[in-house]
């Protein structure tokens, strides 16, 4: 039997696990929403901007608050090729299409960084104290990346909802073909939103790299749950993702104490495929 | 016999005497790639059956899992002979299939959602075969333990590889007229009917649910088998290379790459990518760790943009252009 504190000690962490998740799912599904296209390689982006900070602090020396901006400028651009390079070329192509090109970035980036960098595992080691309150032990390093993505996530909303640019973007989310005719230009609006959703990724990246080592098949830790959330959460419905993030968070990190590291991702899998057949529009859809 | 069929005849004639060719010190090798070309053209076959009915499944990496860790389990531990094995692994994979499948049809989850819900299924299966580590081997994988005096038909392990190369060549065969079945039977007008829009499809009478059930079955029985003939072959099995995300995508890549509306398609999408991820290992050997890898996605991502039919289909298409109006995928 598991001693309750450790179990309170991992509902925290999921909490904590759960507001990173949520940074890296609204981003992706901002894109989603406006573009309707999935990028496969999402995180994968992620992990290049990890590489960004690790470099600019290792040999630039950079401090790593400084080094943190830089990879949300190198997330910016690497959003913008990715979308002028690959996704305008197929924006009218089938589904099926637009997925495979993605899933091949994903394939040629992880390659390209195994090629440039080794598989080394790299981290800035930065050293954190670890806080003890009440008894369970709080990784500051999470502590900070928490509170820096709901600070994100928050300016996130705020240009969505107050600037004009951003109303823009949320109505091509809601009808592409309408917003045309009101003389916005959806391709400049999807330019925008790649940059923003890059610049997420970018937020991102910096706040993974004081928690975990960076390595080329850093995506695949984080990828295929990143898609689960987003899509829990409703494609395209930000609010939903939010929520779903810290769900699915709260699963694997309980979970992973229960039973094993594995089994808690097996449990939010499974959840997740039962979720779809219950509620097929995301769990906070409205039925129609 | 007609010309086409004597133009299928002969083609198989030739593979068929392949491995007797004095082909020298690299004949082992070559042997190896092409078993390997078979096999995963089988499995990219069976994947097409769906995948050209719009049903996109990234879920196929669970069935080459399954298929694979049961009959090497059954044999490893039961000493069950794989043609048992096979069975056993084949009823378990349709099983999971069609739990999987009936309620994705029956609540309409179809699409973007489709292949994100398979996607799901294939990392469950890949983390259970990891979490199992005690019987599984985890992430080392598990070796086929060897039959040793009593290799042959039973435990269906040879120590020849021409031996293999003959039943994966049949087993390709068998897909190739699987295939052309579907193509020509009712099914297909019906799944056809049912990828453009359900609910008009339904509207007429075809019964969606049980189209749908049948072709996921085939497809996931197929891909089953082709688990086995690759665990069978290579005596091992592991979860990142026989299921999971990876797995899945360099299936449905392959069958892209060579277009899955034609009957060779998949295979040539198949061989391609394979001699083309060969050739760049060979090429480059130990130097530039990666770069294979990543001329091959670079390659995957500028076929898509540029050749969006795929390969072999859009050689296909322009080649009966003036007789036949071109046929593009359904968007």
């Amino acid at each position: 039997m598991i001693a309750p504190i450790f179990l309170l000690e991992a509902v925290v962490n999921g909490v904590l696990l759960g507001g990173v998740l949520a940074l890296l799912a609204l981003g992706l599904n901002l894109i989603f929403g406006v573009i309707d296209i999935v990028w496969v390689a999402y995180v994968d982006l992620v992990a290049l901007c990890m590489y960004a900070v690790y470099f600019l602090v290792t040999l630039y020396h950079w401090p790593v608050w400084l080094a943190g901006l830089g990879a949300v400028g190198v997330g910016v651009v690497l959003g913008l090729l990715v979308h002028l390079l690959i996704i305008s070329p197929i924006l009218t192509s089938p589904p099926i299409n637009q997925f495979l090109a993605t899933g091949g970035l994903l394939f040629f980036i992880q390659s390209f960084a195994t090629l440039l960098w080794s598989t080394d595992h790299r981290s800035v080691r930065v050293t954190l104290p670890t806080l003890e309150v009440a008894g369970i032990f709080i990784s500051f390093a999470r502590l900070i990346a928490f509170v820096l993505s709901i600070l994100a996530m928050i300016a996130l909303y705020l240009f969505l909802t107050r600037t004009y640019t951003g109303t823009a973007i949320r109505a091509v989310s809601q009808d592409r073909e309408a917003i045309a005719l009101m003389g916005a230009r959806p391709r400049r609006l999807y330019l925008v939103t790649s940059a923003v959703g890059g610049a997420m990724a970018g937020i991102a990246g910096a706040l993974f790299s004081i928690q975990y080592a960076v390595h080329p098949y850093f995506g695949n830790a984080f990828g295929p749950l990143t898609f689960m959330i987003c899509v829990l959460g409703g494609l395209g419905n930000m609010v939903g993702a939010f929520f779903a993030a810290f769900i699915i968070a709260q699963v694997i990190s309980v979970g992973g104490v229960l039973v094993s590291t594995e089994m808690g991702y097996v449990i939010a899998f499974v959840i997740f495929i039962v979720l779809m057949f219950v509620r097929p529009g995301g769990i906070f859809a409205r039925r129609a | 016999m007609s010309r086409a069929s004597a133009r299928w005849a002969l083609g198989f004639a030739v593979l068929a005497a392949a491995p007797l060719l004095p082909l020298g010190g690299a004949r082992e090798y070559l042997w190896h790639v092409i078993i390997q070309i078979f096999l995963w053209s089988f499995i990219g076959n069976a994947w097409s059956l769906m995948g050209r009915f719009g049903l996109v499944s990234l879920g196929h990496g669970a069935f080459l899992g399954v298929g694979a860790y049961a009959t090497v389990l059954l044999w490893n531990f039961f000493g069950i002979t794989p043609w048992l094995g096979a069975a056993v692994a084949i009823l378990l994979t349709v099983g999971l299939a069609l739990v999987v499948a009936y309620p994705c049809s029956r609540f309409q989850v179809v699409g973007h959602y489709f292949a994100l819900v398979t996607l799901a299924v294939s990392e469950v299966v890949r983390l259970l075969i990891v979490a199992e580590r005690d019987w599984t081997g985890g992430s080392l994988g598990v070796s086929l333990r060897t039959a040793g005096t009593a290799s042959g038909l039973v435990t269906l392990q040879f120590a020849d590889k021409r031996v293999f190369y003959y039943i994966a060549m049949a087993a390709w065969i068998f897909g190739l007229w699987v295939w052309a079945r579907v193509d020509r039977s009712m099914a297909r007008s019906a799944m056809e009917a049912i990828g453009e829009d359900e609910t008009a499809a339904a509207s007429v009478g075809i019964h969606v649910t049980r189209f749908k059930m049948g072709i996921t079955a085939l497809s996931a029985g197929l891909t089953a088998l082709g688990g086995v003939l690759l665990a069978q072959y290579l005596a091992y099995a592991n979860p990142d290379t026989l299921s999971g995300i990876a797995v899945s995508l360099r299936i449905v890549f392959a069958v892209v790459l060579g277009g899955m509306y034609s009957l060779l398609g998949p295979s040539v999408g198949t061989a391609l990518t394979i001699a083309l991820g060969e050739y760049l290992r060979i090429y480059f050997g130990i130097r530039l760790i990666g770069i294979a890898e990543t001329i091959y996605g670079l390659t995957l991502i500028l076929f898509i943009i540029f050749l969006p039919a795929g390969i072999w289909g859009s050689l296909a298409e322009a080649w009966r252009r003036p007789t036949a109006p071109v046929r593009t995928a359904p968007g």
